[in-house]
């Protein structure tokens, strides 16, 4: 179906920058990754790391406008062969909802309280087939709420998403997301808002219904147990870059960056006692109008002085430390090794 | 449901009861306190002695105010006979009394007068809702820009210009300089065209008022509703921008807005003092404002009833809208 040799989706040096009176609040600023069909790639990274923008640009839902109004985006996001960056808002809509899609975080607030479920289905059904009749499109909605696991869903097709519970809810907006079988979906933290146990059914759902349909998924979250199972590869984010990128096999063997150790570190672990757990990251995000120089993790990393002031003064690369797998740290390869099987892994 | 709409009427009566009973309550004391005597109204200061005491054993003035209170009630809901001796005048339910100055009987004399009422609030409301909201809605699509800030700031006029104020030039320009229209009030009834005459300075000018308020509320709502999830939501199905607005976002917008609009449709129902001085206009208004100037009790109680029952059923047609609109309202 591609008709160049491109990635199915390529994301190329994208910045993501908002004017505001402020000053100009840097997202996302610099990030690069690739991913195939039928994969999936888990963004990971802190609250306010740019991951909800980044799939939002992809999307292309800053173009209309936010109440926070418009950024300026930059670079290339090629899907299936088209640059949407460089696409008319037009184009990027017609293929929104149809070639890519997107669940997101609350499905209560993300569903319109005045509309049945089944309603909000058949609309976004029936934008990309207007040939199709009401009830064509009511029984392609029964169908898709069946197959995400709702019970009774000839029943539930009439219902509005406050009789839902929240768990039902994200089911039906995965529903809606897959009724025109995209090819893409997006996922911006989709079970951050559920209980555990729900979480759990959420992330088997998406697994299966992603063999089943061959999308490539987009993952995004601030917890890495979401991920551990479900991604291929995984992209860190750290203040609108990406600070390391790899198979997630090898992220969660062999991370290489002090803020991917962190992170791991934070990982709520039910066999461990909370006491000698390693401390989650330090400290608070770095601002996205006046970054910190150098490494802008610096100001929260234990391992700074290690590098000779390089970690303030100079912007580490994303630099390949194994075949697939980089990362940005000044620290030279074999010591952060040394650091994370000698301080960080006995922790874990 | 059933349950709910038979509670909530009850609860209608019973407003209207407290209602009743509190302008009773001041209809009884304002004679005592200012020294006014109410036979002495009915019949003029020059009647003598025994036709005062004749008048107010007929009207029951010379009875308790709880059986006062009674006789009026009853006389509401059963009519009633003004009797003394051979002279007995029939007030046939819904009897609200006899004005003091004219002796006309109330509850013709207020129906009479609600028409103006209902014509100006219904011809007023249906434009300003109309203008007022498309206009907040287009000032909320093109937020900054110059027609935004244009607009907004003659909104902010229509807000604090007093109606006597625009309805006061309305009138020299287009009544008296220009002569485009009547300065009077003629009934639908007799003639249609004369009817809509006399009420287009009135309507516009009312409306232009109220239309300020709905154009900065469904700016302001637009604007809210713009910034929530579902609407991004509807963005990501691929939904055409005129779909999301006008469906996802006109829906919520309008919601609060009726609100308010049956709200504001019942106050004026219930007279618009100052529209009708302006204009002219014998309504409710009217009659409110000049019962009280010459203490014409049972006129002041029958405008405020009057105007309490709209409010009450406007307040209960809100809620039953609502409940059509929102499918999260439930009627309990
Ligand atoms: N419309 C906007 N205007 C200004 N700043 C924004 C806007 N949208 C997001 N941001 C900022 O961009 C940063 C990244 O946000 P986001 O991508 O939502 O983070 P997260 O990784 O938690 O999803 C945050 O600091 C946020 O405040
Ligand atoms: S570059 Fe320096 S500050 Fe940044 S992660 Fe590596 S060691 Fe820490
Ligand atoms: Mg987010």
């Amino acid at each position: 179906m591609s008709n160049t040799d491109k990635p199915f989706l390529s994301v190329r040096d994208l910045k993501v920058h908002f004017p505001t009176d402020d000053g100009l609040v840097k997202s996302v600023n610099g990030l690069s990754f690739d991913l195939e069909r039928g994969k999936t790639l888990g963004i990971v990274g802190e609250s306010g790391s740019g991951k909800s923008v980044t799939s939002l640009s992809i999307m292309g839902l800053h173009r209309t406008g936010t109440k926070r109004g418009a950024p300026r985006i930059s670079g290339e996001i090629w899907l299936d062969g088209e640059d949407l960056v460089a696409a008319s808002a037009d184009r990027v809509r017609k293929l929104r909802g149809r070639k890519m899609a997107m669940i997101f975080q609350d499905p209560l607030t993300a569903m319109h309280p005045y509309y049945t479920v089944g309603a909000q289905i058949v609309e976004g059904y029936r934008a990309h087939h207007p040939g199709a009749s009401k009830k064509e499109a009511r029984k392609r909605a029964v169908e898709m709420l069946d197959r995400v696991g709702i019970p009774q869903p000839d029943k539930r097709v009439d219902n509005y998403p406050h009789e839902f519970s929240g768990g039902m809810r994200q089911r039906a907006m995965i529903a809606m997301a897959l009724v025109n079988d995209p090819d893409l979906l997006i996922a911006d933290e989709p079970t951050t808002a559920l209980d555990v146990t729900v979480q759990a059914q959420i992330l088997d759902l998406i697994r299966d219904l992603q063999k089943e349909f061959g999308s490539a998924v987009v993952i995004i979250t601030h917890d890495l147990g979401v991920v551990a199972e479900l991604a291929d590869d995984i992209l860190v984010m750290y203040g609108g870059k990406p600070v390391e990128r790899g198979p997630a096999a090898t992220i969660f063997e062999s991370p290489e960056h002090p803020y991917t150790w962190g992170l791991l570190g934070s990982m709520p672990r039910l066999d461990r006692e909370l006491q000698d757990r390693l401390i989650p990251v330090k400290g608070t995000p770095p601002s996205l109008i006046n970054v910190p120089s150098g490494c802008a993790f610096h100001p929260r990393c234990p391992y700074a002085e290690l590098t000779g002031g390089r970690s303030v003064s100079e912007v580490p690369a994303l630099a390949e430390a194994a075949p697939r797998h980089h990362a940005a740290c000044h620290l030279p390869i074999a010591e952060r090794h040394r650091i994370f099987t000698e301080e960080i892994a006995p922790r874990l | 449901m059933l349950v709910y709409l038979v509670r909530r009427l009850v609860n209608v009566v019973f407003m209207l009861l407290v209602v009743a009973a509190v302008t009773f309550g001041i209809f009884f004391m304002v004679p005592k306190l200012t020294g006014t005597d109410p036979a002495m109204l009915y019949v003029g200061k020059i009647a003598d002695k025994a036709a005062v005491e004749g008048i107010r054993h007929k009207m029951g003035l010379d009875k308790s105010i709880i059986e006062q209170f009674w006789l009026f009630l009853r006389g509401v809901f059963a009519g009633r006979d003004y009797n003394a001796g051979v002279d007995m005048t029939h007030c046939a339910a819904p009897c609200l009394g006899y004005s003091f100055k004219t002796e006309q009987a109330v509850w013709p004399l207020l129906l009479n007068r609600v028409g103006v009422d209902i014509s100006l609030a219904v011809g007023a409301s249906v434009l300003w809702l109309v203008f007022g909201t498309a206009t907040g809605v287009i000032s909320a699509l093109r937020r900054g820009t110059t027609l935004d800030r244009v607009t907004m700031t003659v909104a902010l006029a229509g807000v604090s210009l007093p109606m006597y104020f625009t309805g006061l030039v309305a009138l020299a320009v287009f009544v008296n300089q220009l002569g485009w229209f009547p300065n009077s009030y003629t009934d639908f009834a007799d003639d249609p065209v004369s009817w809509f005459q006399g009420l287009v300075l009135p309507w516009v000018t009312l409306a232009f008022l109220f239309a300020a308020t709905y154009a900065r509320l469904s700016r302001a709502t637009l604007l809210d509703v713009l910034g929530e999830d579902y609407i991004r939501t509807a963005r990501a199905k691929g939904l055409k921008e005129p779909v999301v607005i006008g469906k996802h976002a006109m829906r919520s917008t309008l919601t609060p807005i009726l609100t308010i609009f049956g709200m504001d449709l019942g106050g004026l129902l219930g007279g618009a003092v100052l529209t009708e001085k302006t204009f002219n206009l014998r309504g409710l208004g009217y009659e409110a404002v000049t019962s009280i100037q010459s203490s014409d009790l049972p006129v002041i109680m029958g405008v405020t009833l009057f105007a309490a029952f709209f409010i009450v059923m406007a307040n209960l047609v809100v809620d039953l809208l609502y409940a059509v609109v929102d499918p999260r309202v439930r009627l309990t």
